[in-house]
């Protein structure tokens, strides 16, 4: 059982407990599903500043932060005690593609030639942990959510504005790898 | 019904946000571990399909592996069907609460905002559930990527009021 349990986990299995995460939380609180906005919450918990988009009480929107609680010691569970012990199954022209970036350490789950302490001082490591980091707490606030609030909460409930947004990450994303990324993998 | 500075309190909370719901009931804070354990649930299921991993999110975005599009697409066909029985139902909360599901306004935000995140996910590999993930799995690098992404909603609420909408 627990050998069937390590191994990766189907995309439909995936999908489906993620998607039931709609009327859990609608069911046990009336809560639309949405985790961007957790990070709103801590900037007005801890650094508000007299900002009036963070001058709201924080601690009616705290089952969010237990949430995102949840799926850090949720994922440490997994990782501790679950882990597949075999490397990355990669798409071939991905790895291909990648190898020839030089990233070839698929044994975990982000490559440690970018995600690693190490880096971080470098031009790209800059870049990928800091400013990415930046444009994704910038970028999902301005577009008032990201893949939960919008991808699929939106979209499950049927909302135009939801569409436009997560065709807009797509967008987004596309440039990037395709247009940015190549040059951005080799700095 | 509710007082002034609750209503005040209630629009800010509003401004840009999807899931913000006014219930009217309030409760010890223990009840919130119905959502921490989800949560819980909702990590292991990150990491287990490997939601969480930059480089599923490259495959996704070069269109060379179904797997994410199969989870999102699955994600949505799930959560639509149970928005719609919801609905047809008119299922209420456990707690009697008649279910509420705010209603999304379109501004221009979503479009500059969308293609910002869009830019950040494909570098990062990780949209903001993720980031909570890779932190419990172990990687403690991206604790500054995390704290540069709470920088970025500060930015944006700083920056607010002069940015198109």
């Amino acid at each position: 059982m627990l050998e069937i349990i390590r191994q990766p986990w189907p995309w439909y299995l995936a999908g489906a407990l993620i998607g039931l995460t709609v009327p859990y939380l609608l069911l046990v609180g009336n809560k639309s599903f949405g985790i961007s906005s957790s990070l709103r919450h801590m900037c007005a918990a801890c650094i508000p500043a007299n900002i009036k988009f963070f001058k709201y009480d924080w601690k009616k929107e705290a089952w969010n932060l237990f949430f995102v609680g949840g799926i850090a010691l949720g994922a440490f569970i997994a990782a501790q005690f679950l882990s597949n012990p075999d490397p990355l199954v990669l798409a071939e022209p991905t790895a291909e593609y990648l190898a020839s970036k030089g990233i070839t350490d698929t044994s975990s789950l982000l490559p440690s030639e970018i995600f690693s302490w190490d880096q971080l001082f470098t031009l790209r490591g800059l870049i990928f942990l800091v400013i990415g980091g930046f444009m994704v707490g910038f970028g999902t606030r301005y577009a008032g959510g990201c893949t939960s609030g919008h991808a699929i909460m939106g979209l499950s409930s049927l909302q135009w504005p939801s569409l436009v947004a997560t065709c807009c990450f797509m967008v987004g994303g596309i440039a990037m790898t395709w247009l940015i990324l190549p040059y951005l993998l080799t700095l | 019904m509710p007082t002034a500075q609750e209503l005040a309190d209630l629009k800010a909370r509003e401004l840009d946000a999807i899931c913000v719901n006014e219930s009217e009931l309030v409760h010890p804070w223990w009840h919130n571990l119905k959502y921490a354990a989800w949560g819980i649930l909702f990590g292991i299921v990150f990491v287990k399909a490997e939601i969480v991993s930059w480089f599923r999110i490259q495959e996704m975005f070069r269109f060379e592996s179904f797997h994410m599009y199969g989870v999102i697409g699955t994600a949505v066909v799930v959560g639509l069907i149970s928005v719609l029985l919801i609905k047809r139902t008119k299922a209420k909360t456990i707690y009697g609460e008649a279910i509420h599901i705010p209603e999304k306004t379109f501004n221009k935000g979503q479009i500059y905002g969308g293609l910002l995140f869009g830019l950040g996910w494909a570098i990062t590999g990780a949209c903001p559930g993720p980031l909570f993930a890779q932190m419990g799995a172990g990687f403690s690098v991206i604790i500054v990527t995390f704290v540069s992404a709470v920088a970025g909603t500060w930015v944006y609420g700083l920056l607010r009021d002069k940015l198109p909408h």
